[in-house]
């Protein structure tokens, strides 16, 4: 694994907020074109991962290499795109403008138009599918159109990192799937690192190509053959569970006799799975 | 031809200083009210535009017992009044409606006692009304300078803050992913935002000068997708409502009974509000 090229590096990253370590020696590394999970329950500290990559959150040990440098303060060659957002249907804001915006909002003043941002600004907006409905508000686009747009704005400034907090959440079955795909696309053919987090895995077992899973504020990483089973996810939770495949589906549960500290973040996740789909896993079975 | 502008303007309307005066400064204060309010309805700041409008009243009334301009009054207590709600926490979701309900209160406490001292002392009779109300026809042609610079800096602050400024209002997040100084830019903007404010204040009144912050803007978001064009439509119907108001008011001097004008501040102030229904109409039927 050492030869893999490194995009994004976070070397053993502590946390603490409000005298809680919320991330304890998180460590692992993504390479360009590559999928990446970060899978955890509520709580995890999913969120405080990303915005320690962001710089937005500082650190009590460890540190965050981008291409194999200190990430600085600005840091263009990072996509992000939050999580819940929720834009008043009010707001005077088309797709086609947070696209735009996503191309400098750092810089001041007022954006130039020219043939070429046009271009730019549509030619993203097609990559995502967005093409449609590019002209209507933000707010009065559905969860999935919005994280397409989202996903664009995110885009536009060719970064080589794509960070998603959450994308799948409030989206239903088949507007998740989609958007699974069109990540899976981004990474592939533009090269493009991409960190989804998601408190469920299943969604994206087909196009992962490598998970971290967090939980009690410490993460393994790895292939999901690597991580998901039973062994590793036990010694993670510090208690016994389970990995079950049931229909293609990957089920972390408690293990049986083991009813003791089931929720929070030292529990798994339990009956994760509320969709009722199935998902055909990549590869051999998962587990033990 | 003669007899329909006569039937409109009334007559002496054009010759009229006190007229100029208004059209000049109502316009620049309706233009600057308008692009600074689209962001204020676009940030869920309007109870801070309120704010701020109302604690314009402690600095109009201290002027008026210190004999000098109101204006000069009305900017200086809402600068430092949006300086001390930065402080106190405006710019988290939590304690913005706390940081400002806080401040205003304790400017309109020392206001009703300036403004107690002031008819107990002075007997300037009417400058509760005027520093409430406005009075655009009282305003010395002097001032226009000032007006205009202030305006400038205010429309200077929301041009170069443009981009950074629309993002952080569509998401703190993203903007601060970007690397954007969200608090500054929040911080510049409420700046910015006093001195609007108070340009509206001293034009149609403390308690008034909301409505031309929020209501042209609100309606020009319901007019328009794009938030660069929302900004040149909300300033529009400000001066429409603004020079509308002046004419009206003038003209209604010549109304029954004879002899006595009605208010500016309730002609513009009505129109905005007329113009905020009609435009939801509109905006349903597309």
């Amino acid at each position: 694994m050492s030869a893999r090229p490194e995009i994004l590096s976070v070397q053993r990253i502590s946390v603490r907020l409000a005298g809680r370590e919320v991330l304890r020696e998180v460590d692992f590394a993504i390479a360009p074109g590559e999928l990446t999970g970060l899978i955890g329950s509520n709580g995890a500290g999913k969120t405080t991962l990303f915005r320690v990559i962001l710089g937005l959150q500082p650190t009590s040990a460890g540190r965050v290499l981008l291409e194999g440098r200190a990430r600085s303060h600005r840091n263009p060659q990072v996509g992000y795109v939050p999580q819940k957002f929720l834009l008043d249907p009010d707001m005077p804001l088309r797709a086609r403008d947070l696209v735009s915006l996503g191309i400098d909002a750092h810089r001041l003043g007022i954006a130039r138009p020219s043939r070429a941002r046009r271009a730019l600004v549509q030619e993203m907006l097609d990559a995502v599918g967005a093409g449609d409905f590019a002209e209507q508000r933000v707010g009065h686009l559905s969860g999935g159109e919005q994280q397409r747009v989202l996903i664009a704005h995110a885009l536009v400034g060719r970064p080589k990192l794509l960070l998603l907090d959450e994308p799948l959440a409030n989206l239903d079955l088949r507007a998740g799937q989609e958007v699974v795909a069109l990540l899976a696309r981004i990474a592939r053919e533009l090269g493009v690192a991409v960190l989804i987090s998601a408190h469920e895995m299943n969604p994206l077992l087909p196009v992962m190509d490598r998970i971290v899973y967090l939980a009690g504020g410490r993460a393994v990483s790895g292939t999901t053959e690597q991580v998901v089973r039973a062994d590793v996810l036990s010694e993670l939770y510090g208690s016994h569970v389970d990995v079950l495949n049931v229909h293609g589906r990957v089920l972390v549960v408690a293990g049986a006799g083991d009813d003791a500290d089931r929720s929070g973040a030292h529990g798994p996740d339990g009956w994760v799975g509320q969709h009722g789909h199935d998902v055909v896993l990549p590869g051999p079975e998962v587990g033990p | 031809m003669s007899a329909v502008t006569g039937a409109i303007f009334a007559s002496g309307f054009f010759s009229s200083e006190a007229v100029r005066v208004a059209v000049v400064v109502g316009g620049v204060v309706a233009i600057v009210s308008g692009s600074v309010g689209v962001f204020t309805v676009m940030r869920g700041q309007s109870f801070a535009g309120e704010a701020l409008g109302d604690i314009g009243t402690t600095g109009g009334s201290g002027a008026f017992l210190a004999g000098v301009g109101p204006l000069w009054g009305i900017v200086a207590i809402d600068v430092v009044a949006a300086a001390v709600m930065e402080l106190i926490g405006i710019q988290r979701p939590r304690g913005r409606d706390l940081a400002t309900g806080i401040v205003l209160g304790a400017a309109l406490g020392l206001a009703a006692l300036l403004l107690y001292l002031e008819s107990t002392y002075r007997n300037t009779t009417g400058a509760a009304v005027t520093i409430l109300f406005g009075s655009v026809f009282a305003i010395a042609a002097s001032t226009i300078p000032v007006v205009a610079l202030l305006g400038v800096a205010a429309l200077a602050i929301v041009a170069a803050l443009y981009r950074p400024l629309l993002l952080s209002s569509v998401s703190t997040e993203m903007a601060a992913a970007r690397g954007i100084p969200v608090r500054v830019v929040g911080a510049l903007y409420l700046l910015a935002l006093a001195l609007a404010v108070a340009l509206a204040a001293m034009t149609i009144g403390t308690i008034l000068s909301t409505a031309l912050l929020i209501g042209p803007a609100a309606t020009a978001l319901r007019l328009t997708r794009r938030p660069g064009l929302a900004i040149v439509v909300a300033g529009m119907i400000g001066v429409a409502a603004m020079w509308l108001g002046v004419l009206l008011a003038y003209d209604s001097f010549y109304w029954p009974p004879h002899g006595t004008g009605w208010p500016v501040s309730f002609f513009v102030v009505m129109l905005i509000f007329f113009v905020y229904l009609l435009s939801g109409l509109c905006s349903r039927a597309s």
